[in-house]
């Protein structure tokens, strides 16, 4: 088990390393000049030139990533002379834009992106396996047509049309909950949740949908295992059947699912909080896009790819816990 | 890792597609997803000729469709509907909707399908290797497919596509689509390929003295296929939905040029004066996406009942 943890944390570094490289590569090597922008419109060769060994970007690419890789781990030294800067661990570099700590930047705005994501994913895992499990229990009668009929219309709703629905709906019309504005958890716990309830629906239709579809399909499979047919010859109650036997082996794929959803919903994110107006990490991202403000670009692409390999990797852990054939 | 032992589908011939006529007749469902489908493919295919029903350009102005006094508002019920313009128009450029809607259809669809072909190519191509020649080809093909899962897909995606300036918009967003999208078909296919590289009439055709090819081409391939299209109809909403959140987040196809996630992000403002304009596109994508995911779960059912499933 530890050799095996030790294993896939050094692969977890080797994948981000890899995925670093590519984005720096990608995004350096583009045609675009951010020393000129930086420099503005009347700007001289030799202060252009010198912002660009400011900038370091008069080095060759491999160089630049060394000392962006070495910055991450060790923090550096930015930047020459008078205008040296001390970036410390983990330094992702300062922002292009308002020359912000980019580290500091996604610290700042995590947050929001946490609890919209947090609060999504019990919403749509409880509601998803409820249904999904309650459709398989009760295979082809009315309440798993029903259910499954419902869950293929939801899964097909544009997410646009459901926030739009639901802003439409229970802000404007109604106003029984505030337009969206992110208050932290820690100052008013029930103001945090009242506010970030349309996002976490308007999020969690589609998922809760396709978690239904593939909860009950998993669940279907294993309760038609033979060892169901004896827990169930055993005298067990039905519930402790379903609940210890059944949803235990039937929930490895839906947890597989779980990994990658949860990973990828930093990403997704940026599409929700835009619609609701949320300051979350996929805003930040977004404001930098126009601004081609490279480095946050750069830090935001490589949270959430950690986001991903680590989920990954949380995921791979609780195989064993929830499956008890699975060992390492 | 998954422990569930995946017993492969029984491919007889023909008779896979027969069992899928048979299914298309029992099921209404599908009747239905499939002519919602027809009715879009055809779109794409032939939009200029069916968007000239309306009598209107995609990009065509009509400025007498709208109310100037009223912010651009269009004029009459339902956002301008009238016998001239069948589905109403645009605010402030009197831009006809049916005609965008179709032509729409056309950019939306074919990047989707275009993407798709690419995931079906290369998804196909690598897994096969990875699963047939195994060893060290396998290795690095796993590798790879693991590496690209780890990609944040969709914000790698906005960020090449809004860093990329002067290209062509749709031919670059089918290759970002499709480059994301291979891994997880290539997975499907190396297990598919695992279990049948073994089966007695591949054996029987290598001791025949077929070569690696031919065994490739005449034995797995028609094996691996019924998965393939299965995973590959199912595949094809999401590639739709992607293309409509690139369009929407405006890093995607650029008006004038129409796309369903362009005139959703165009209409979103406009949902409470003219909910017509906002509905339209909407309806147009919830259909598709419901239509192929019928489709695809109808197909997986019949051709692969049990397999690639994660």
């Amino acid at each position: 088990m530890i050799l095996y943890l030790g294993r896939r944390l050094l692969q977890v570094l080797g994948v981000l390393l890899a995925i670093a490289a590519v984005t720096f590569t990608i995004f350096y090597v583009l045609p675009s000049d951010p020393a000129a922008a930086a420099c503005g419109k009347a700007c001289s060769d030799e202060r252009l030139e010198a912002i660009r060994a400011h900038m370091g970007l008069d080095r060759p690419v491999w160089s630049q990533f060394a000392d962006f890789v070495t910055g991450v781990f060790t923090g550096r030294t930015m930047g020459t002379g008078q205008y040296a800067l001390r970036c410390d661990f983990p330094c992702l570099g300062y922002s292009y834009e308002n020359s912000e700590n980019v580290w500091d930047l996604l610290v700042d705005r995590l947050p929001v992106s946490a609890s919209l994501a947090a609060g999504a994913a019990v919403l749509w895992l409880a509601l998803g396996l409820s249904a999904g499990v309650t459709a398989a229990l009760r295979k082809d009668t009315l309440t798993d047509r029903a259910l499954m009929v419902g869950a293929v219309a939801a899964a097909s709703l544009p997410v646009y049309f459901t926030s739009v629905l639901l802003i439409h709906g229970l802000i404007r019309l109604t106003g029984l909950l505030p337009y969206p504005q992110y208050v932290p958890l820690t100052s008013d716990p029930l103001s945090w949740a009242s506010n970030l309830l349309l996002p976490w629906v308007a999020l969690a239709v589609l998922y809760a949908a396709m978690y239904a579809r593939q909860s009950r399909g998993s669940m279907i499979e294993s309760m038609a295992e033979p060892y169901i047919r004896t827990a169930r010859a055993k005298g067990l109650p039905r519930r402790t059947v379903v609940v210890k036997h059944g949803l235990r082996a039937g929930m490895t794929p839906v947890l597989t699912l779980f990994g990658m959803d949860l990973g990828g919903l930093l990403a997704g994110a940026v599409i929700t909080e835009s619609l609701f107006g949320l300051p979350g990490v996929g805003r930040l991202f977004y404001g930098a896009l126009s601004t081609g403000d490279q480095p946050v670009i750069l830090g935001v692409t490589l949270l959430a790819a950690a986001f991903i390999v680590v989920a990954n990797l949380a995921v791979d852990l609780l195989y064993a816990v929830v499956d008890p054939r699975v060992r390492y | 890792m998954t422990t569930t032992t995946t017993s492969p589908p029984v491919h007889g011939g023909g008779g896979a597609w027969r069992l899928v006529r048979a299914e298309l007749r029992r099921r209404a469902s599908l009747k239905v997803s499939l002519a919602v489908v027809a009715l879009f493919a055809l779109m794409t295919v032939a939009a200029p000729l069916i968007g000239s029903l309306g009598g209107w350009g995609p990009e065509e102005f009509d400025k007498s469709a709208v109310d100037p006094y009223l912010g651009g508002l269009p004029i009459g019920p339902l956002g301008g509907v009238s016998a001239e313009h069948w589905l109403g128009v645009e605010p402030v450029t009197g831009r006809d909707l049916f005609a965008r809607v179709v032509h729409g259809a056309q950019v939306s669809l074919l990047i989707a399908f275009a993407a798709t072909a690419i995931v079906v190519l290369a998804g196909t191509t690598a897994g096969i290797a990875a699963g047939y020649f195994g060893g060290r080809t396998d290795t690095v093909l796993s590798r790879l497919m693991d590496l690209t899962m780890s990609f944040p897909s969709l914000i790698f995606m906005i960020a090449m596509m809004s860093v990329a300036r002067d290209v062509d918009r749709i031919l670059l967003m089918t290759l970002v689509i499709g480059l994301f999208g291979w891994p997880g078909l290539a997975r499907v296919v190396r297990g598919q390929t695992l279990s049948l590289k073994h089966r007695e009439y591949v054996d029987a055709a290598r001791v025949g003295g077929s070569g690696p090819w031919r065994i490739l081409a005449r034995d797995i391939l028609p094996g691996v296929a019924g998965p393939v299209i299965a995973y590959t109809t199912l595949m094809v909403p999401g590639m739709i939905a992607t293309e409509a959140a690139l369009s929407y987040l405006g890093v995607g196809v650029r008006p004038p040029t129409p796309s369903w996630g362009q005139m959703i992000a165009e209409s979103v403002a406009y949902y409470d004066t003219d909910p017509l304009y906002f509905l339209v596109p909407s309806l147009c994508l919830f259909l598709t996406v419901l239509a192929f995911t019928l489709l695809g779960d109808a197909l997986r059912d019949v051709l692969d009942p049990r397999g690639s499933r994660t």
